[in-house]
């Protein structure tokens, strides 16, 4: 029998991952309603002032993709330490980074999807209208679901065994995050109130950047957070 | 009484070179107690000595020595105390990457505990450099805090140390401490390049670095003469919170065989 290859095992990490969210659905559905909560929540903070309320609402619609993050990345890892499965999976044999791979493309799809979720529920919320194209806005989205996965999967498998845990992955991740929010927010503020000034280019550069740097150290350093010796 | 030295003839232009003469004979004791084990009962003593005896002379020349800068006047002289406070700030930071990098390729205590000391040290210098800029812009700019790329990426670097310091707390395998912490001082050292260039790259209200080509050689010598009394206070802080760390770990380790055989571990023999 033949070492599975980087590419199958992360394949079959994300298809095992996106099972047992099937089977349950139960991440999905706090998520969704976590959000959900968070958008109304800023709209109640802030007051019935529709002006203020739009222009505001790309950074209410990440903040609320931030929050529910953290609990969707502490719920992937904790799935992996329960009963050791995580070293059930590295017996399989499969290797360490391709195990990141996976967990990471897998978190970006959930965040994905919880935002493909809330953005009508947003755009209804807060009355936005979309200015630059759809397609170019999920690029958006999912570019920004990517750069909270990629350092958030690292820090949430060194958190899930640390203690308070629940405290711990926010505290290390969010100030990580601070330039891709950033970029995401600006990002998606341009494309929902029209391009005028030309700076998309440069938000998605940020981003991609930031995508760049913390995917390729993910893929370096998680082998050293899992490993037990 | 404040121009008292200005005019630089023959009998006093050697001042000029006193920051360099102190800064070599700072780091020649650094290294002398790096290499040397026997000299590490002491050399800190003489650091300590060397600094105290800089602050006084540093309220003496920053204070009242040096003339008022052009545009600024008095309010100019906060830049004796941030600047070099904020740049051992990134020198403790860059020592705590250095030792991840290490740490990670060899496990030992000494760069674990060498970077645990470095970051809360970093931490430290960053947070009162920091404090200190914000009383500067108050008469400067009109406010403590204005959200530009400079200050913002200081104050990123603050939160993501401290994070990396409460990580260290909250973990009490140090196998495990030692590893994830290393993975998380890597990760935390991308700001460092960003605060640093954040001036040049982006469009900011904070002043670029200045060089001695356009500041005056008098301001330049107080800086220097500020930053190598920092320095010193820097290696002598840094040293006790390394000696502090690894007394806790080798209170921790039962079995020390990842200590140094030699004598960098005092705690361990007793």
């Amino acid at each position: 029998m033949q070492r599975p290859t980087l590419f199958s095992v992360l394949v079959t990490v994300i298809r095992k991952d996106l099972l047992i969210e099937w089977r349950t659905r139960a991440r999905i559905n706090a998520l969704v309603f976590f959000a959900i909560a968070t958008l109304l929540i800023f709209s109640f903070a802030l007051g019935p002032d529709t002006v203020l309320l739009r222009k505001n609402a790309p950074g209410y619609l990440w903040l609320g993709i931030l929050f529910a993050s953290v609990l969707s990345l502490s719920e992937s890892m904790r799935i992996e330490i329960e009963n050791s499965a995580l070293d059930g999976v590295r017996l399989a044999p499969a290797s360490a980074r391709a195990i990141y791979l996976g967990k990471a493309i897998g978190n970006t799809l959930m965040l994905w999807l919880l935002t493909l979720v809330i953005l009508p529920i947003a755009i209804a919320l807060f009355d936005l209208s979309v200015r630059e194209g759809f397609a170019r806005l999920l690029g958006i989205l999912f570019l920004g679901c990517a750069a909270i996965s990629a350092p958030g999967t690292l820090y949430a498998a060194i958190a899930a065994n640390a203690r308070a845990r629940d405290v711990l992955l926010p505290l290390l991740l969010f100030p990580v995050l601070i330039p891709g929010l950033l970029a995401s927010v600006k990002a998606t503020g341009v494309i929902l109130e029209g391009d005028v000034m030309h700076q998309l280019g440069s938000w998605v550069g940020l981003l991609s950047a930031f995508n760049v740097l913390y995917w390729s150290l993910g893929f370096a350093l998680f082998p050293r957070v899992i490993e037990d010796d | 009484m404040r121009h008292w030295l200005l005019t630089l003839d023959g009998t006093t232009r050697f001042l000029l070179w006193s920051p360099l003469l102190l800064l070599v004979s700072v780091l020649a004791l650094t290294g002398l107690h790096i290499f040397v084990a026997q000299a590490r009962t002491w050399v800190w003593k003489v650091l300590l000595g060397i600094a105290v005896v800089m602050i006084a002379g540093q309220a003496v020349l920053g204070l009242y020595w040096v003339p008022p800068e052009h545009y600024m006047g008095d309010v100019y002289r906060i830049i004796y105390m941030h600047v070099p406070q904020v740049w051992m700030s990134l020198i403790g930071m860059t020592i705590n990457f250095g030792c991840c990098v290490l740490f990670l390729f060899r496990k030992s205590w000494v760069t674990d505990s060498l970077a645990e000391a470095s970051a809360s040290v970093g931490v430290y210098f960053g947070a009162v450099g920091i404090t200190l800029g914000a009383v500067w812009a108050k008469p400067t700019w009109g406010a403590y805090w204005t959200w530009d790329p400079r200050l913002t990426t200081a104050a990123i670097m603050l939160v993501i140390y401290t994070g990396y310091l409460a990580l260290r707390r909250f973990v009490e395998d140090p196998d495990k401490r030692a590893t994830w912490s290393a993975v998380l001082g890597i990760v935390a050292y991308v700001d460092i390049p960003v605060l640093w260039f954040s001036v040049k790259w982006w469009r900011s209200i904070h002043q670029e670095q200045s060089s001695p080509k356009t500041v005056d050689s008098l301001m330049t010598m107080v800086l220097r003469w500020s930053a190598t009394m920092f320095l010193s206070l820097f290696v002598v802080f840094v040293y006790h919170r390394y000696l502090a760390a690894q007394a806790a770990r080798a209170r921790e380790v039962a079995a020390p065989e990842l200590l140094p055989p030699s004598s960098s571990a005092p705690a361990v023999s007793s």
